[in-house]
């Protein structure tokens, strides 16, 4: 009697806890509906001519500043999480790796607003003297390619454990150095989980927003270079949340829908080609 | 107060017939079939892998459990059809006791072990509970050795001492058939020594079934033997009968190979 | 592997070892200079003035107890519960199963801006609870929820398969061995998925910038509006002038929070495995 009670109550519980994504998409979806009804694809999408007090909604620029940091935190932070996945795995003394592991661990546990705050604090005096005003798109690249390294490399460490000691012997067997026995014998083997790995950084990075906020200037214009300051549509939301109302607070609510479709269907890629392993 | 069903009739037999058991499309057992007279032991004897345990747990229906499993055939026991879809699986493993190759006690005291299991079906008073605990304790050997730390954790005893534990707390929901899957296994020769004497005497009260692969201790202990043979992937009976007829009067060439040569 | 030569690699291995040191290290030591002269236990006592540049940080302190608090009300019992149904009643294959898990896999990436739009959406607006902790607590359970599954789960997953299979072959019913058996020998596990989820929801921002809101003053009920520590960094980083101290000094004890919360994860894991070895496994 009680294990029917029991698994109705755990039962519901998980009902609801799936329920919390399909909740999240359908609130999006009808706070979205009326700038999508009232606001043509073309200009949304397309317009980089973002003016709400003119009736002007073109996200275009902002979601060119969003694709460009995360795509330009990507190109540093993977390459280097993976290699530096490999170094620790193959060339790292054994109290060297551990180190580093607990360090990524402990990174990976840093807010992204205390990042922000490097950010500011560190980071932009440091790009002013190469490129003023500092606050530019180029530091956003940076602080996003730091919060993405140690999940990169963690990723590739863990697909590398993966790997039987086998295919690592019989690299041994046929002397090859460590970076060839990485290219040619581990990373064919692990390549598929660490680039779903490091794609799910990607998901991370353009849903980011406190960090690059607090550190790519905000200016809303064409991301057509890494030192002028851009406006990202995580940050966008967030500064324009506190004083838009009627369809102006509707496109915003289209803003954040995009990003959790994006997301979403990027996860559930990833999901799908995970469970055809 | 007792938990078992007085209409039924204790020491009842074991009858299996056609039972095929499934996992997914692998097949674990064809066609299998044996007797076991009321009130004896009867050894399951066969390499690994010929599905002496697939067979035990379909006994039980612990296959019911996992996922992707058919079983097909028939096993009664007694009167009690176990596969019918109107017999109830509490029903059934209250009459059914199991005893596992790895010693299994639950992570409370030795007496919680017996306790607990017992309340849950629907012993309550202290004294009752008390009263099992302390009988199936001596029934195994263990109160001597016990009864001054029953509140210990059961993990703390050895490896033996918790076998003979998880057939205490088996033996206290007064079952009427026992399963027995390789009890000794996973146990020094000591313990095992003073396991199967225990199973000895069990024998006439109980109904038992018991796999192992020792067949110096099926020749100790059984009074019937069936012998399983892995046959195009798939685990399948050869021969069953008494003792006798098995160790010593068999003409079977699989079965005369596996007890003479011990080959698998 | 010895004999090898790969001094590229090599050389390689440790610039990136160096490239993900550094700014680490100038991070904590920026931080240090400018915010741990404040850093005191006045700073952690009293309440702040002129806008956050001065005093200290009472009140977000109990404001952010109060929505980790509301968020591990709502979360614990609909991860726990949702973790024991996977875990007791589904099988790990089957269609629901692996459907449930995709919704919290998902959920798990959606970005936290969406969440704290959501949570204004339906706590703040149509369910009229304003800006308030209540608002910023559930929006912050709703972020949560994936990882305290999945911990959880895996608590659950830990405990051994035997005490189970001794459970059903004396037909003990499943909430029986619940209740007496799994969740006190997963307790450890469970506890420090609580831990695990409450270090994550302490650095959430974004999520509480429009629920739980911007106020400074100690909270009265759940139904005000209270600013978290994490709130605060940005608010005085980028919104004042001169806060850049003050923030250095609230991010400081920040991660020292965070990393209590970790340490006490590790403490509890050692302390869980200590326990099963003497049981004897």
């Amino acid at each position: 009697m009680t294990d029917r009670v029991v698994r109705l109550l755990s039962g519901l519980m998980a009902i609801c806890a799936a329920a919390v994504l399909l909740l999240i998409m359908a609130e999006m979806a009808r706070a979205a509906w009326p700038a999508l009804t009232r606001v043509p694809v073309s200009e949304w999408l397309l317009s980089a001519h973002w003016s709400p007090s003119g009736g002007d909604f073109g996200l275009a620029s902002m979601l060119a500043a969003s694709l460009l940091t995360s795509a330009g935190a990507l190109l540093i932070a993977g390459p280097a999480g993976v290699v530096l996945g490999a170094w620790m795995h193959l060339a790292a003394p054994g109290w060297l790796r551990g180190g580093l592991r607990t360090l990524q661990g402990l990174m990976a546990g840093i807010p992204s607003v205390v990042y922000g705050l490097w950010g500011l604090i560190t980071l932009v005096p440091l790009v002013n003297t190469v490129a003023p005003p500092g606050a530019v798109m180029l530091t956003a690249i940076l602080v996003l390619a730091l919060m993405i390294l140690p999940l990169s490399v963690l990723v590739t460490d863990a697909a590398l454990s993966q790997i039987p000691d086998q295919a690592l012997q019989s690299a041994r067997a046929l002397a090859l150095s460590r970076w060839g026995s990485f290219r040619s014998v581990l990373w064919p083997r692990a390549r598929a989980a660490i680039v779903s790995g490091i794609v799910l950084q990607f998901g991370r990075a353009l849903g980011e927003t406190m960090a690059v906020l607090m550190v790519a200037g905000n200016v809303i214009r064409w991301p057509d270079s890494l030192t002028a300051p851009v406006r990202t549509i995580t940050a966008n939301i967030a500064l324009e949340m506190g004083y838009a109302s009627g369809l102006h607070l509707e496109v915003l609510y289209l803003s954040g829908l995009l990003l959790l479709v994006a997301v979403a269907l990027m996860m559930g890629l990833i999901q799908r080609g995970a469970g055809n392993l | 107060m007792t938990l078992a069903d007085a209409s039924l009739p204790r020491q009842p037999a074991i009858h299996i017939d056609e039972l095929s058991v499934f996992y997914g499309d692998q097949c674990a057992i064809n066609r299998a079939a044996l007797k076991v007279e009321p009130g004896q032991l009867m050894a399951l004897v066969g390499p690994s892998g010929c599905g002496k345990s697939s067979l035990l747990h379909s006994i039980n229906r612990l296959t019911d459990t996992v996922p992707g499993c058919r079983v097909q055939g028939d096993i009664r026991i007694g009167s009690l059809a176990v596969h019918d879809p109107e017999t109830r699986t509490d029903t059934l493993r209250r009459r059914v006791g199991m005893l596992f190759q790895q010693p299994n006690p639950f992570p409370l005291s030795i007496a919680e072990n017996i306790r607990f299991p017992l309340r849950e079906h629907g012993m309550r008073r202290r004294r009752d509970l008390d009263e099992r605990v302390e009988e199936s304790l001596r029934w195994v050997g263990l109160w001597e050795e016990v009864r001054d730390r029953l509140n210990a954790p059961a993990l703390s005893l050895s490896g033996g001492q918790q076998q003979r534990l998880c057939l205490a707390r088996m033996l206290a929901m007064e079952p009427d058939v026992l399963l027995l899957d390789e009890p000794c296994s996973a146990l020094d020769p000591i313990a095992t020594e003073t396991i199967e004497d225990l199973i000895r005497t069990l024998k006439g009260r109980y109904t038992i079934l018991m796999v192992t692969h020792n067949l110096a201790q099926a020749r100790r202990i059984a009074d019937s033997v069936t012998v399983c043979w892995v046959d195009e992937g798939c685990g399948c009976v050869v021969e069953t009968g008494s003792r006798e007829a098995i160790f010593v009067n068999s003409s079977h060439p699989v079965t005369r190979a596996y007890c003479d040569g011990q080959a698998g | 592997m010895r004999g090898m030569r790969d001094p590229i690699f090599m050389a390689a291995g440790i610039c990136l070892v160096l490239l993900m040191v550094l700014p680490l290290g100038t991070m904590l030591l920026d931080l240090l200079q400018l915010g741990l002269p404040h850093l005191g236990l006045d700073f952690l006592l009293e309440a702040p003035r002129d806008a956050g540049r001065a005093g200290g940080v009472a009140p977000l302190l109990v404001s952010t107890g109060w929505i980790l608090l509301v968020c591990m009300a709502a979360a614990v019992p609909v991860g726990l519960g949702c973790a024991v149904f996977l875990s007791e009643w589904l099988s790990p294959g089957s269609a629901a199963s692996r459907w449930i898990g995709l919704s919290l896999d998902i959920l798990s990436g959606v970005p936290s801006i969406v969440f704290g739009l959501f949570g204004y959406q339906v706590f703040a607006i149509t369910l009229g609870m304003g800006f308030s902790i209540l608002s910023g607590g559930l929006a912050l359970a709703c972020m949560v929820l994936p990882l305290l599954v999945r911990t959880s789960q895996q608590a659950l997953a830990a405990v051994d398969v035997r005490y189970r299979d001794a459970g059903r072959a004396l037909a003990l019913t499943k909430t029986g061995m619940l209740g007496r058996v799994v969740l006190p020998s997963a307790a450890p596990g469970l506890a420090a998925a609580v831990v695990l989820a409450t270090g994550r929801a302490l650095g959430e921002t974004a999520v509480l910038l429009f629920t739980a809101g911007y106020v400074m003053r100690m909270p009265d009920a759940v139904t005000d509006s209270g600013r978290a520590l994490s709130v605060h960094i940005y608010d005085l980083a980028a919104n004042v002038t001169g806060g850049l101290e003050r923030a250095s000094a609230t991010a400081l004890l920040l991660l020292a929070l965070i990393l209590l919360t970790t340490l006490g994860l590790h403490y509890s894991a050692r302390v869980w495995q200590k326990r099963m070895l003497a049981l004897g496994g």
